[in-house]
């Protein structure tokens, strides 16, 4: 797979469907690992670096991720491909500002990818449309015993496999999901939530990961502990405790809203597409926020012109790497914001 | 009231001295400076000093063990503590002692993987990682359904496993 093939092609999370789509855009595992015998990145020089990114390129190529592999060196990327990468979540902002030999390897679909080099020698990443979370398990588990036939990884009988920052340490997993709870930011419940997530020991970020905003009530919740819990128990307590109830709560928020606020639930879609069918010039963080009420009133039944993977599309194109991959060159601030309110005009089947 | 000395200042000082043997009571009123001309040190003085004393006790209790240092990598603990980040897996042996509470109180008061481990360590018959994992989790079980005859063979079944 060439890196055009990959602007293309829709990724896995693109699909709007799976369990509880209409609340749950994505689940994903990741898996932090580094190699025996091989110092953490803080403390290899450059050679180590180069050997180790030799050593799991390699190894990648060897168990093959899943179709046509892209194996991608970052510094042989541009600044607007990698971040490409970082809206598609096939990287972290880190590893996209990063230095150093370092790189990722994507999946045909997207559904796997392997970042080297980034905080840890490996971060091997699992994502599926919806709530999935049992199956992501299944699939990286299978994936990392295919991967550790060629690598040795650190570990340690104490505290589990070995990662560079301790808060990792254990199973080295770490379970996230990507949230649009739009009613209950309506109906003033988010905090409730928030607190409730943060006494489970749960992280609540915003929809780049760590260090971004929650924009256009769009969440990533993730558990924190890793060690002293085995990987059933985190996908069980997560993926079939903690997060149906979430939905539950915010598919009872919609409900209320359809029964008791139907004008303000009606407005807030119909602004949406109101805007988005005629401006002129639009930011990426009011396209989040119209997006966000579009795609509930998707769900809700109340526009129905539009579908969800409509939605998802815009939600991913309309981001500044992608637009300025769609009209094929480099955009400024001002002029990515009338771009993009081009595009999602056209996307709305606007005729104005 | 002013100091009774350079009869100023505010007196912010009072002392009260009890002479024996009769417990003739003698009070004096000074200004800050006054007082401490006389050589009499300040209570705000001996608190702020005392409160520093106490800083400094606890931040040596925050950094213990900084000047620990790794023979396979060079990381020192107090790097560790500044940036969040170690330098090679031989740290969390050579840094354990300090590190365990840390990482205790990051991961819910857990001091121990229960998950699974590397394959090439479950090679041959059953793998003395993966039963301690499993020990480890039915442990943990016996103490959630309060069954504590099995935690207790469980314990000892763990730590028989454990200095094998």
């Amino acid at each position: 797979m060439t890196f055009d093939e990959l602007t293309r092609q829709t990724g896995e999370w693109l699909k709007g469907e799976g369990p509880h789509a209409d609340v749950v855009l994505s689940s994903r595992i990741r898996l932090a690992r580094n190699i025996a015998g091989q110092r953490f990145l803080s403390k290899a020089g450059e050679s180590d670096r180069k050997q180790i990114y030799r050593a799991v390129a390699d190894c990648i190529a060897d168990v093959e991720l899943g179709g046509n592999t892209l194996i991608l060196d970052i510094n042989d990327a541009d600044e607007i491909d990698r971040q490409l990468l970082v809206e598609r979540h096939l990287i972290s902002k880190q590893h996209a500002a990063g230095e150093g030999a370092r790189g990722v390897a994507i999946s045909e679909g997207e559904r796997r990818a392997v970042m080297i080099n980034e905080e840890d020698h490996l971060r091997i990443q699992a994502l599926r449309s919806g709530l999935q979370i049992g199956v992501l398990f299944e699939e990286i588990d299978a994936l990392e015993r295919r991967i550790e036939q060629n690598l040795e990884f650190a570990f340690d009988k104490r505290f589990g496999y070995l990662t560079a920052c301790p808060t990792n340490v254990g199973t080295g997993m770490r379970v996230s999901v990507m949230l649009h709870l739009p009613a209950l930011k309506l109906t003033n419940q988010i905090e409730l939530m928030f607190r409730a997530a943060k006494d489970m020991r749960l992280a609540v970020r915003g929809l780049y990961g760590e260090g971004t905003d929650a924009i256009g009530d769009f969440f990533q919740v993730s558990n924190q502990v890793t060690l002293g819990q085995s990987e059933e128990e985190i996908v069980e307590e997560f993926g079939s405790r903690i997060i149906p109830r979430i939905v539950q709560f915010e598919l009872a928020a919609r409900e209320a809203l359809l029964s008791e606020r139907v004008n303000l639930l009606d407005d807030k879609v119909w602004r949406a597409v109101g805007t988005l069918g005629n401006a002129r010039a639009v930011s990426s963080d009011e396209t989040l926020f119209l997006l966000s009420h579009i795609r509930m009133g998707v769900h809700m039944g109340r526009c129905k012109n539009l579908d969800l993977r409509k939605v998802n599309e815009m939600f991913i194109y309309s981001q500044p790497a992608h637009l300025q991959k769609l009209t094929g060159r480099r955009l400024d601030g001002a002029e990515r914001s009338v771009a993009r309110a081009d595009y999602l005009r056209r996307m709305m089947g606007s005729q104005n | 009231m002013l100091c009774q000395k350079c009869r100023k200042s505010p007196a912010t000082v009072h002392l009260l001295d009890i002479v024996p043997p009769d417990g003739e009571k003698i009070e004096r009123h000074f200004c800050e400076r006054c007082s401490a001309e006389e050589g009499l040190a300040t209570p705000k003085q001996e608190t702020i000093s005392s409160m520093l004393e106490g800083f400094i006790k606890q931040s040596a209790g925050i950094t213990a063990g900084a000047d620990l240092s790794c023979p396979d990598c060079g990381m020192t603990f107090r790097e560790f503590r500044s940036t969040g980040l170690l330098g090679c897996p031989n740290d969390y042996k050579a840094f354990e002692k300090h590190l365990a509470p840390l990482i205790e109180r990051a991961h819910r008061g857990a001091t121990h993987h229960v998950g699974k481990g590397p394959a090439r360590l479950d090679e041959g018959a059953p793998g003395v990682h993966t039963q301690l994992a499993k020990l480890r989790r039915q442990l943990k079980e016996a103490i959630k359904l309060e069954d504590y005859e099995e935690a207790a063979r469980l314990r000892d079944r763990i730590k028989t496993c454990e200095s094998a």
